[in-house]
């Protein structure tokens, strides 16, 4: 008796259409050669919103009765396979369904799989995923992230990717004919997209990952109170007021302490603090109050607070002084008022360099005409499914094309 | 409605010839009551029409505010209880029932707000008569529930929810029930002490911590996840626990001050010490209880009666304590539970698991009656008495329930 168990990290929202044609062909597919299957969401994260970590998983089992084991649990405490379809996820995970940063691989199992959607090098990814006490394996898809809507759905083979790799690294659940014969009954399914399944199957890149590599961060996390130490009346204290800054000037508000929204976040504001005019605007109109007065009047966003909805690049006045930038580009959460106040030059190569890459500050979510999904897709089919397409029509649209 | 008279000595009872309704609306008074709201719907719209003309005729300075239904009704005493307000509103039938989604809320937000059921029949068929169906429907919430039986004690009972509702250690809302038209639209002799007996005994009402204020700045009633809403469920499930040790201390105090009230808060015993045949039912039902108890008395049989007064928390230790002593139960229910076990009325099911775990267990015969507002006849009871004392010879119940005063 034995058990495949899978988790698809996901963006809410952006990839929920994704995530479940992912879990479900899992469990088709392993229904292909006699076993039983169940995909679930997990239900904490049903609640949506655009670009909030969620999970679905999906358990195949040789029984029905090792299947219910497995169920018996409400969500999987380990996993055989760890799929992340965002590598901007690879920096951890906050849900609405828990408190704290959960490592992308903290359920992988030892030896376990961690497959990912990334462009990034090994190396690279390395430096955001969180070390790990047992080694495991790091598999790679070469393809960007695939975010769509609640409404709407991308067809670039994502999915059938997904199923295609996993066909390699458990081959005893799901063998590349069943996925393929799988794909072909789905009611999304072609032959095009069986052959996008073998050709992933034969492309997928792995390597070991050892306990000495990885982010040495420790990831934040909470102490849960007991009943009795609640508050009563469903009651929660206010935010405290904020602080000045530094000698009594600017103004930093208290933030919510067990909740940091920064793992939602897919793309981050770069500000060019030297064209800044003080308008306030970024600071009125971000939504979860990110902005950082500052002693000499200009916002700084705090990367623990900031969602990436991209607001503040929207209403900001003046061009290219708030410019969104993939969050692959970066590795921390550092001040970035403080790196253009050590070293005022320095500061405008970086942003010049970081603002100035047409693939990283192509918008990651939301499609803005009709038929955009479609023109993406061309590209992306024709360059082997690894091309970035950048062109965004409406904001700043002629100068990132 | 009585006109109040030339003031008494001030250590005196005042009586007046006032309805159930009217005498809740006496002891509001007394209270200081801060907040009411009001959507009319028989037969609680007594009560509010009876503050409506305290506070118009100057004895009661309170906000008195006409919501356009019982669902902003309840939501607004809400909110007002949360900011520190002392709080009355009430409903009754499908009024209650509107209000639902603001019943619901209230206990887990711990808002001590004190209602009054008129209790009414549920439609349909649309009908203005008794059931307790509506009350009873949050019954599993967290809300305090009582069933009251005379003016005074709608006035005392008041006073006392006032007092037990308030306290920190509990703050939860209670809803005391009134026979619509037996006990809402009654008028007997009533006794309204003075207002500085009610000051000793009503300490004001202290929201502390949970105080929604600019000085005490807090969220109420966020949005929870899984982590959460158990341990919040169990803190309720701990201030009703509470509430016993509360209403006991509370009805000590209410003797103490005033002079008058039972010993024993939970349920009133009425020849039931050396009783063969225990009744049991709530509110006004005890009359044609009590009057067919006395004319069985006159012919030897030893029949007495429990008034449940009540219902949440329900005193199952103490009742399976005074059940133990009789040879028959008969659980007379105004209400009813389709598809509950044996069918049977509310009452009747949780006495049965009240007495579950007893040493002594007679059995239980369960009746529905008067329900819509029928008039419960003494026939009906000797009825049920004949049924009980056939039981007690079997030793055992016939594990049926018994519809009485239906036409059949």
């Amino acid at each position: 008796m034995s058990a495949l168990i899978c988790e698809v990290v996901y963006r809410g929202i952006f990839q929920k259409n994704l995530a479940a044609r992912i879990t479900r062909g899992i469990v088709l597919s392993a229904r292909k050669s006699g076993r039983w299957g169940i995909a679930f969401g997990r239900y904490g994260d049903s609640p949506q919103r655009n670009g909030i970590p969620a999970k679905d998983f999906a358990i195949v089992a040789d029984t029905k009765e090792e299947l219910e084991q497995n169920m018996a649990r409400y969500e999987p405490k380990h996993v055989d396979v760890t799929v992340c379809v965002d590598d901007t996820l690879s920096k951890g995970v906050e849900s609405w369904a828990w408190y704290g940063l959960q490592p992308i691989n903290r359920l992988t199992e030892p030896n376990g799989t961690l497959l990912m959607t990334s462009l990034q090098s090994f190396d690279a990814l390395l430096k955001d995923i969180h070390k790990k006490d047992a080694p495991y394996k790091l598999s790679l898809i070469r393809a960007k992230a695939s975010f769509s809507g609640l409404w709407v759905y991308k067809e670039d083979h994502t999915e059938v990717r997904i199923l295609g790799a996993l066909a390699k690294i458990a081959p005893s659940f799901l063998t590349l004919d069943a996925v393929a014969e799988a794909i072909k009954e789905m009611e999304w399914g072609s032959e095009l997209k069986v052959a996008s399944a073998r050709k992933t199957y034969e492309r997928i890149e792995t390597r070991e990952v050892k306990i000495t590599e990885g982010n040495a961060e420790v990831p934040y996390a909470f102490e849960m109170p007991k009943w009795w130490e609640m508050r009563e009346g469903v009651t929660i204290p206010a935010i405290p007021i904020g602080k000045p800054k530094e000698g009594g000037q600017g103004y930093v508000p208290e933030r919510n302490p067990y909740f940091k929204k920064f793992s939602t976040r897919t793309m981050r504001p770069v500000i060019d603090f030297d064209t800044c005019v003080k308008c306030n605007l970024c600071w009125i109109a971000c939504p979860d109050s990110c902005f950082d007065v500052m002693p000499d009047g200009t916002f700084d966003a705090n990367m623990d607070a900031c969602c990436g909805c991209g607001v503040c690049e929207a209403v900001c006045p003046v061009e290219d002084c708030i410019t969104m930038v993939n969050e692959s580009v970066f590795n921390d959460n550092a001040s970035q008022w403080e790196m253009w106040r050590t070293d005022k030059t320095a500061y405008k190569t970086w942003l010049t360099a970081t603002i100035g890459d047409k693939k990283t500050t192509a918008r990651s979510h939301g499609f803005r005409f009709r038929g955009q999904y479609d023109e993406e897709l061309k590209k992306d089919l024709d360059t082997g499914g690894v091309e970035i397409a950048a062109g965004i029509p409406g904001e700043n649209a002629a100068r990132k094309v | 409605m009585a006109i109040a008279t030339a003031t008494q000595a001030a250590s005196e009872d005042k009586e007046l010839l006032i309805s159930g309704s009217e005498a809740v609306a006496e002891a509001l008074v007394l209270v200081d009551l801060d907040v009411v709201t009001a959507y009319p719907i028989r037969p609680y719209d007594t009560v509010m029409q009876a503050i409506a003309k305290k506070i118009a005729n100057g004895q009661l300075v309170a906000e008195y505010i006409v919501a356009e239904g019982e669902h902003s009704q309840f939501e607004i005493v809400k909110h007002a209880s949360t900011v520190g307000a002392r709080v009355f509103c009430g409903s009754s039938g499908v009024g209650w029932m509107y209000a639902m989604e603001c019943l619901v809320v209230t206990p887990p937000l711990r808002v001590p707000m004190v209602a009054l059921v008129g209790n009414r029949a549920l439609d349909d068929p649309g009908a203005f008569g008794v059931e307790h169906n509506d009350a009873l429907v949050v019954r599993d919430l967290g809300w305090m529930l009582c069933w009251i039986d005379t003016s005074q004690e709608a006035l005392d009972t008041t006073l006392i929810a006032y007092r037990v509702a308030e306290d920190r250690r509990i703050f939860l809302p209670l809803a005391i029930s009134a026979d619509g038209a037996f006990l809402t639209h009654s008028q007997a002799i009533t006794l309204v002490p003075p207002k500085e007996k009610v000051d000793r005994f009503l300490p004001r009402y202290d929201r502390g911590d949970l105080l929604l204020h600019p000085d005490n700045p807090i969220t109420v009633a966020p949005q929870a996840n899984e982590d959460w809403v158990i341990e919040i469920r169990r803190q309720n499930d701990e201030a009703m626990k509470r509430a016993v040790g509360v209403i006991e201390e509370a009805y000590a105090d209410f003797r103490r001050i005033f002079g008058r009230g039972p010993e024993n808060p939970w349920f009133e015993e009425y020849m039931a010490e050396d009783a063969d045949v225990i009744l049991i039912g709530m509110g006004t039902i005890s009359l044609p209880l009590k009057v067919a108890i006395r004319e069985l008395r006159a012919k030897g049989k030893k029949v007495g009666l429990i008034r449940l007064r009540w219902f949440r928390p329900f005193p199952f230790e103490r009742l399976a304590q005074a059940l133990g002593r009789a040879k028959a139960i008969g659980v007379i229910d105004r209400d009813y539970s389709f598809g509950s076990p044996f069918h049977s009325g509310v009452v009747a099911n949780e006495i049965r698991a009240a007495m579950y775990n007893a040493d002594k267990r007679p059995p239980l015969l369960s009746f529905i009656c008067g329900l819509g507002g029928r008039e419960v006849m003494l026939e009906d009871v000797y009825k049920a008495v004949d049924m009980c004392y056939a039981a007690a010879t079997a030793g055992k119940s016939d594990s049926k329930t018994h519809w009485l005063g239906v036409r059949e």
